[in-house]
């Protein structure tokens, strides 16, 4: 698990052209420049908004990358609750605190 | 001059993105009192507007993360997202590179505050200029309080950061307005987002209006997040604007529950007040 590294790709990726145009050019290249691992690499090549909620991807960087991607809201929105049916409750980040206060 | 005006404003990024989505009448109130408040600084004439924003990533991040920075740029950019997304076109909007120097070395005498000449505005600064300085002539000074990735910096420390800003205002021969923009309670970008806690709102802005600084600062984070989601940590900026208003009662031009934005959406004017006697404040704090 490297939600930091993770977290830090999509950072880049959501503010900067230089990036973005990496991301569209040389994906592999830029997946290779962070510590990642497989399934992590995978969620990011995939675009799996409900896979990366669930590993913790902060909100507020997974909205911006859900924009940029091109997902409507409600698409989004039903990606992070797919994702939970899938993958079980969030793993890391500030949203496990949500999960304990639902149980 | 000096401080001469403040408020605060949400900056849902739905406000304007998913405008076609909401309750017309809700949307036109809504965007009714931005008006109002646009009106309100205009007529006061500012040289430059300070937003205290907390942003969302688009430009600190967890490597190294400023509790508190203010933009010293000649110029900034905005906004990161997709210009479609959040229905506002790219542009680049107006510093004052001098006079955040100025602030900056004067906040700096009381609260450690991180400076950058770069600076990309998000939906959080982009969402009240998009209102309230719709030409994108007014220089604005952009300031960010940490509120999105925690450690978070302490209410008590965001009310001192909002005093020690006042006191810099008050040094600075231009005319200053000062806007905080973020919460109430919500949820944004979970699959929570649309929740609001009315009750938990109305008791917020009830203590914000009449500046009662105890009840202010009592909040833990804890409680917050849990009550008011992590949305709810951007109340930091509201009490730093509550901080450089103290003494001072404001009026709450509207709140309006809108799901579709994602927050109790909310406008509110603080009376300025005589100038506050900020340097005893300080030594006595
Ligand atoms: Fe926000």
């Amino acid at each position: 698990m490297s939600l930091y590294y993770v977290q830090k790709l999509l950072y880049q990726l959501n503010r900067d052209s230089h990036t973005q145009q990496r991301y569209r050019e040389d994906f592999e290249g830029l997946l290779a420049e962070y510590e990642l691992d497989d399934e992590e690499r995978d969620a990011l090549r995939d675009g799996d908004i409900g896979l990366l909620y669930v590993m913790g991807v902060n909100g507020q960087i997974l909205m911006h990358y859900s924009a940029l991607i091109g997902q409507e809201w409600h698409e989004y929105i039903e990606a992070m609750k797919d994702g939970v049916k899938q993958h079980g409750p969030v793993r890391g980040g500030l949203y496990t605190l949500l999960e304990e206060r639902d149980q | 001059m000096s401080l001469v005006f403040a408020g605060v404003c949400s900056h849902a990024p739905g406000i304007t993105g998913r405008a076609k989505l909401a309750d017309p009448k809700l949307r036109d109130d809504l965007y009714a009192s931005y008006d109002r408040m646009r009106e309100r600084i205009e007529a006061t004439k500012p040289d430059a507007l300070i937003v205290v924003a907390a942003e969302h990533f688009a430009n600190f991040f967890m490597n190294n993360m400023p509790a508190y920075c203010m933009g010293m740029a000649e110029q900034y950019e905005g906004p990161i997202e997709d210009e479609d997304w959040l229905a506002i076109k790219r542009r680049t909007v107006p510093g004052n590179p001098g006079l955040s120097q100025r602030l900056i070395r004067s906040v700096m005498e009381d609260t450690d505050l991180a400076y950058a000449e770069e600076w990309k505005f998000d939906h959080g600064i982009m969402v009240p200029l998009n209102f309230l300085t719709p030409r994108y002539d007014l220089p604005v000074i952009p300031v960010n309080i940490n509120c999105q990735g925690p450690p978070l910096t302490p209410l008590h420390r965001a009310w001192r950061f909002g005093r020690a800003l006042r006191r810099a205002c008050d040094e600075q021969p231009e005319r200053i307005a000062l806007i905080g923009t973020g919460g109430v309670s919500h949820w944004p970008a979970t699959p929570d987002s649309g929740v609001i806690n009315e009750a938990w709102d109305h008791e917020f802005l009830d203590r914000f209006i009449n500046n009662r600084k105890d009840a202010l600062l009592s909040y833990t984070d804890e409680e917050t997040f849990r009550d008011a989601g992590q949305g709810g940590f951007e109340i930091r900026t509201f009490i730093t604007v509550a901080g450089a208003t103290e003494g001072s009662i404001g009026e709450l031009l509207i709140y309006a529950p809108i799901p579709i934005f994602a927050v109790g959406c909310t406008v509110a004017i603080m009376n300025i007040g005589e100038r506050p006697a900020t340097e005893a404040l300080l030594e006595t704090a």
